[in-house]
């Protein structure tokens, strides 16, 4: 056992970061930390990784990967998150590939696995339903057979990003006659173009559109969009899962989330000094920091286990829980730094053109709007406290 | 970076997992620890028949393996026995001040006779007014010729019942609560001038009150550079720490195996509680504070050799990550329990009060997040 970085793991970090200076798209910078991004930023982001040949550093090399070891993946993470990069939506990615990796026939992986790395397509999750959520198997929306084609009936909600997608992977039951709810869904990939398809925004309390419904009326997709068998879709959509709590730690992102807090509680006052100094709040800090170094050596000893050839287990449920926590925890001690001037409310204000007072430090407008964004992500990908009952069975066998 | 264990690192926890389970069964240690020695010296002669006190010395030392990955692994699976023999104090904390403050004389006298058991350290550090602060040190040694002559008083020197030689911080010069002055020295037992009271702990250990009445001692006695002890000391106790950390673990692994196994035997209305998802998320938090824990003791472990700030810091985030894991697993173990965990028959109690003890040795949550928050700050 070591933590020491080699020479090349060094060399690597060089050049990760070389290529962060100098080929990180001029227009995209700074859009990360004013939460900016439309559909043709990320898309743009992932040609210019594709270019470099780092367009998918989680996938087997066969499939375009960089074969990698876990150690330059965590140094990639590292850099993206240091030079404040857009992430890279997990959808098509992380989520759709290793399913298709897994499941799909051959001409799917060569037509839609292309498609992702190159910055072509842009994925969204069809999964949650109005009555729906932590209880994902008792979905309605209904695909029948008729000749060639599946006619899709249903609605799926919190599509996030479904207003910027091409397609959308979607779970539908083919079965209604199934014994368990578990069984006869499908999974099945749909274009987002297709006639009946509706995409309607959910605008969040933090005021932003990250999130939709998507709507299905009689929504007409070839047999071929199948992925793997008719009726085994829920065996796909819990592999998918596990693949997605993974990457959810977010711990280099995280880190940074620290290094922001630490620079505003260096400069905003509390008794005259900065609140850094003030012992309770630099308490409140500390605890996290060391939380999230937990969290770090956890994750790194899961990516050990997975470079062994041992895949993500349930225990990365672990990862999904401590890291949307502490995610949530950054967010709060901001806006809490930030006293006063977290009150102030600018999206969509002020109008174009207004540049007359600057309203408090620009570092202190979007705390409250992230604060509350941010709890989002103990409810998303499975809620904590369905987390806690998968690590209750899975791991405990309770 | 890597996480995985040598093939040798893997026998030496097959060696030690398999004397634990073998000769360290609950009623036995329970038996050891209400004896009048309170502790079984043929044990410790096992130890070292068996390699383990050497398995933390560099071959160049006189030793078998490399250092603190060898004693993590070590005390973790004594943590599962809630061993009581003093490797902490010999080992880890003896090892390191020989190691990074010994003298080629003082190496070559102890370093072998340790490996082979007949030296056994304990280390007197804490005094009754001192609280966790090492630098904190009333504790007097007076130059005299080319000697010291120690007098004072320590605190519950963990092992002392046991020991064949005391490691001392005694103050050179300065003020009780100067980081400078502070000496280290290595002073046998059984010097004209030391007297020790011993005691049974709530844990099961035994210790000290131990004063020093004009004790004189050569020069050959002090361990480092004289008045610049504290970094010498800091450094042995943050290896102590990574230690116990590991300690830590392996009680916190029993206590959840125990209260899982538990929750699925013991059945009310009905039904075995494990059912129960209150019951469930509970346990759930607990295998999370373990892992989270074992995380930490990685992490510090691996850092021990880096320089002075991020190894204190690293000592520092472990100590308060194991210091909250153990009063979670500890407290909701005996609660899953109910009234059987509350009995000195179950060995949940035992783990409880020794977990306890752990979240204040060599200074508690609070001390250590305070200590980090202001390394952090500098």
């Amino acid at each position: 056992m070591d933590v020491q970085f080699t020479p090349e793991e060094i060399a690597f970090r060089e050049e990760v970061r070389t290529f962060l200076e100098t080929e990180y798209p001029a227009e995209l910078r700074g859009k990360y930390s004013r939460d900016e991004y439309s559909k043709e930023d990320f898309l743009l982001w992932q040609k210019t990784l594709h270019k470099r040949g780092w367009g998918a550093p989680a996938w087997p090399k066969q499939y375009g990967g960089t074969g990698w070891t876990a150690t330059q993946k965590y140094i990639f993470q590292e850099e993206c998150a240091r030079a404040e990069t857009l992430p890279i939506p997990p959808f098509g990615m992380s989520m759709l590939a290793p399913v298709l990796m897994a499941f799909a026939s051959e001409e799917q992986k060569a037509h839609y696995l292309p498609r992702i790395i190159e910055g072509t397509d842009f994925w969204c999750q069809g999964y949650s339903e109005p009555g729906a959520g932590s209880d994902l198997a008792s979905l309605k929306t209904k695909a029948e057979r008729v000749g060639d084609h599946y006619i899709i009936n249903g609605q799926k909600t919190w599509t996030t990003l479904g207003h910027f997608a091409d397609w959308i992977f979607v779970l539908c039951r083919t079965d209604a006659t199934a014994r368990k709810p578990q069984e006869g869904i499908s999974f099945i990939l749909v274009d987002m173009k297709t006639p009946g398809v509706e995409v309607r925004p959910i605008i969040t309390m933090d005021g932003g559109h990250e999130v939709n419904e998507t709507w299905f009326t009689d929504v007409k997709v070839p047999v071929a969009n199948l992925v793997g068998k008719e009726n085994e879709g829920w065996t796909y959509a819990k592999y998918l899962l596990a693949h997605e709590r993974t990457g959810i730690a977010g711990v280099a992102r995280s880190k940074k989330g620290i290094e922001r807090l630490r620079e505003i509680a260096s400069v905003e006052l509390d008794a005259g000094q900065p609140i850094i100094r003030n012992p309770d709040f630099a308490k409140k800090i500390s605890e996290l920091e060391i939380d999230l170094t937990a969290l770090e050596y956890t994750e790194l000893r899961t990516l050990a286990r997975e470079s062994q050839g041992k895949g993500p287990g349930p225990e990365s449920s672990i990862l999904k829980i401590k890291g949307t926590e502490i995610q949530q925890r950054i967010t709060e001690l901001t806006l809490e730094a930030v006293g006063v001037y977290g009150a102030p409310y600018f999206r969509g204000f002020p109008k174009d053109g207004d540049n007359m007072f600057p309203i408090g430090p620009d570092y202190a407008h979007l705390t409250a709007p992230m604060y509350a964004n941010m709890r989002k992500t103990s409810i998303y990908g499975g809620s904590n406290e369905i987390q806690h009952n998968i690590i209750a069975k899975m791991v405990l066998g309770l | 970076m890597d996480f995985s264990f040598t093939s040798e690192q893997d026998m030496l926890r097959d060696t030690v997992a398999k004397l634990v389970a073998q000769q360290y069964d609950f009623d036995t240690r329970r038996k050891v620890a209400k004896s009048d020695a309170g502790w079984r010296p043929e044990m410790w002669a096992q130890f070292a028949e068996l390699g383990l006190l050497g398995a933390a010395f560099s071959e160049a030392e006189g030793g078998f393996g490399s250092g603190p990955i060898e004693a993590m692994i070590v005390m973790e699976e004594f943590g599962k026995g809630l061993v009581i023999e003093p490797y902490l104090q010999t080992v880890v904390i003896g090892g390191n001040f020989l190691r990074h403050g010994g003298t080629d004389a003082q190496k070559e006298e102890l370093i072998p006779s340790l490996i082979g058991g007949e030296t056994i350290f304990a280390f007197a550090y804490s005094e009754p007014k001192s609280r966790y602060d090492l630098h904190d040190v009333s504790t007097t040694a007076k130059k005299d010729g080319a000697g010291y002559v120690l007098n004072g008083h320590k605190a519950v020197v963990l092992g002392a019942p046991f020991a064949t030689h005391l490691i001392i911080t005694a103050r050179t010069s300065g003020g009780q609560r100067d980081t400078g002055g502070v000496s280290v020295f290595i002073v046998p037992k059984g010097a004209k001038g030391v007297t020790t009271r011993d005691y049974p702990t709530v844990d099961g250990l035994r210790a000290s009150e131990v004063y020093f009445e004009n004790v004189a001692v050569g020069a050959e006695a002090l361990v480092g550079a004289a008045d610049n002890g504290l970094a010498l000391t800091e450094k042995v106790v943050d290896n102590a720490i990574a230690a116990l950390c590991a300690e830590a673990v392996g009680c916190f692994k029993v206590l959840n195996e125990a209260t899982i196994s538990y929750a699925k035997q013991r059945k009310q209305f009905g039904q075995p509680i494990a059912n129960f998802q209150v019951l469930q998320h509970r346990m759930v938090d607990m295998f999370m504070a373990a892992e989270q824990a074992a995380s930490m003791t990685f992490m510090v472990t691996l850092k021990l050799d880096e320089a002075d700030k991020a190894r204190k810091m690293a000592a520092s985030a472990a100590k308060v990550q194991i210091g909250k894991a153990g009063k979670l697993i500890s407290q909701d173990a005996v609660q899953i329990h109910g009234g059987m965990g509350m009995t000195d028959e179950l060995n949940v109690g035992h783990f409880f009060k020794r977990v306890t003890m752990i979240e204040s040795q060599f200074g508690n949550t609070d001390w250590h997040l305070r200590r980090y928050t202001e390394l952090s700050a500098s």
